[in-house]
């Protein structure tokens, strides 16, 4: 597939910086070398390539690997309807970037879930509190190290939590395995 | 001269006498006008609606007056996941409710946690408050539901009233004939 006059000017623009334009069945993805300069390329993005709605940022633990944390931000064009994805990896000792709230105002509740979630900070965000964990909650639970039962902590008139019982689990399905009960939720250890 | 008046009970005018003990009496004022407090906090809660709604009508058992302050409410119907973020405000609403107070935990979320086995989720309402009934199913019937209420009525009208109290007063203080 050629490759969309948007990436070209973005490969223009930004050189060395931007790497690899990934096509996987009609969306583009771009790699930012640089976690600091994530304002500067969305901004250009916005405002130079009528990317004017920001759909999502997610973000995903590479736990075990360096660097751990990868930043994803999807990218839309109300007006020519393209999709672009840019991704940025960040250090675990770092485990903060530039928030872009001054190019998309919607980023707010997104990066706040991103560092209630994943531990990830966003420099510059006016208001970078838990969304969805009360305040003083210890934990980023999303992180791959966290247990999915949870850990216990105490915040007296506040909240608490106690882990949950797994009996065994987590359940896992198999996908395509075969006729239904093949498939349904089921006790699965990987050394078994 | 008239040796005889009429200052008796005339069953023609004032109707039937009903005799009874002040604490069967109690007991089915407050069982035949339960005001449920609905904790709707998921999916359970739209059945909730459904059961207050025409089709299903609560109304029926005396517990239409669903009250959203804890104040003026008897029973909290805890419909939905309980989160441990929610489960402060829950206690906290518990806790403002006058007693005598009962609950019912509607639904597999707020009996046990449901297919909630996560950090983020109360594993059970009994964990903070004492429930009187237990509704399966997820998200219940609403004639579970219904069901539920009429157990509940069963349960108030076995629950002693002034004969606990009497009971109290002597173990506080004995010295009280």
């Amino acid at each position: 597939m050629a490759t969309p006059e948007f990436i070209q000017k973005i490969l223009t623009q930004f050189g060395d910086a931007v790497a690899g334009p990934v096509e996987f069945r009609g969306e583009w993805s771009l790699t930012l070398a640089e976690a600091g300069r994530i304002f500067e390329v969305c901004q250009f993005a916005k405002l130079k390539l009528g990317f004017d709605f920001l759909v999502d940022i997610s973000s995903v633990d590479n736990y075990g690997a360096d660097p751990r944390w990868t930043v994803v931000y999807h990218l839309r064009s109300m007006k020519s309807g393209e999709e672009l994805r840019i991704k940025t990896n960040v250090s675990e000792e770092k485990s903060e970037l530039p928030s872009v709230l001054g190019v998309w105002r919607t980023v707010n509740w997104h990066e706040r879930e991103i560092y209630d979630m994943m531990g990830i900070r966003f420099t510059g965000h006016p208001d970078l509190r838990r969304i969805l964990m009360w305040e003083g909650y210890p934990y980023f639970p999303l992180r791959k190290d966290f247990p999915l039962a949870g850990k216990p902590t105490d915040l007296p008139g506040v909240a608490f939590a106690r882990p949950a019982p797994l009996e065994g689990g987590p359940f896992v399905t198999v996908a395509g395995g075969g006729d239904a009960t093949g498939r349904e939720p089921r006790v699965r250890n990987p050394e078994d | 001269m008239q040796t005889k008046s009429e200052f008796g009970y005339d069953s023609k005018i004032e109707g039937d006498v009903v005799v009874t003990t002040v604490d069967a009496a109690l007991n089915w004022f407050r069982a035949n006008s339960v005001w449920p407090m609905p904790m709707g906090l998921a999916c359970c809660a739209i059945e909730l609606m459904a059961v207050g709604a025409s089709r299903f009508d609560i109304s029926r058992f005396g517990s239409e007056v669903m009250r959203f302050s804890p104040r003026q409410a008897d029973c909290m119907i805890v419909a939905g996941t309980v989160t441990y973020k929610m489960a402060a405000v829950l206690k906290r609403v518990y806790d403002q409710m006058p007693e005598p107070k009962w609950v019912i935990a509607m639904g597999a979320c707020a009996s046990t946690g449901g297919m909630y086995r996560s950090y983020a989720v109360l594993q059970g309402v009994d964990n903070i408050v004492p429930v009187d009934i237990y509704i399966s199913g997820c998200p219940p019937r609403p004639e579970a539901v219904l069901d539920a209420l009429i157990k509940l009525q069963k349960k108030i009208s076995t629950q002693p009233v002034l004969s606990k109290m009497k009971v109290f007063n002597l173990q506080t203080n004995p010295a009280t004939p």
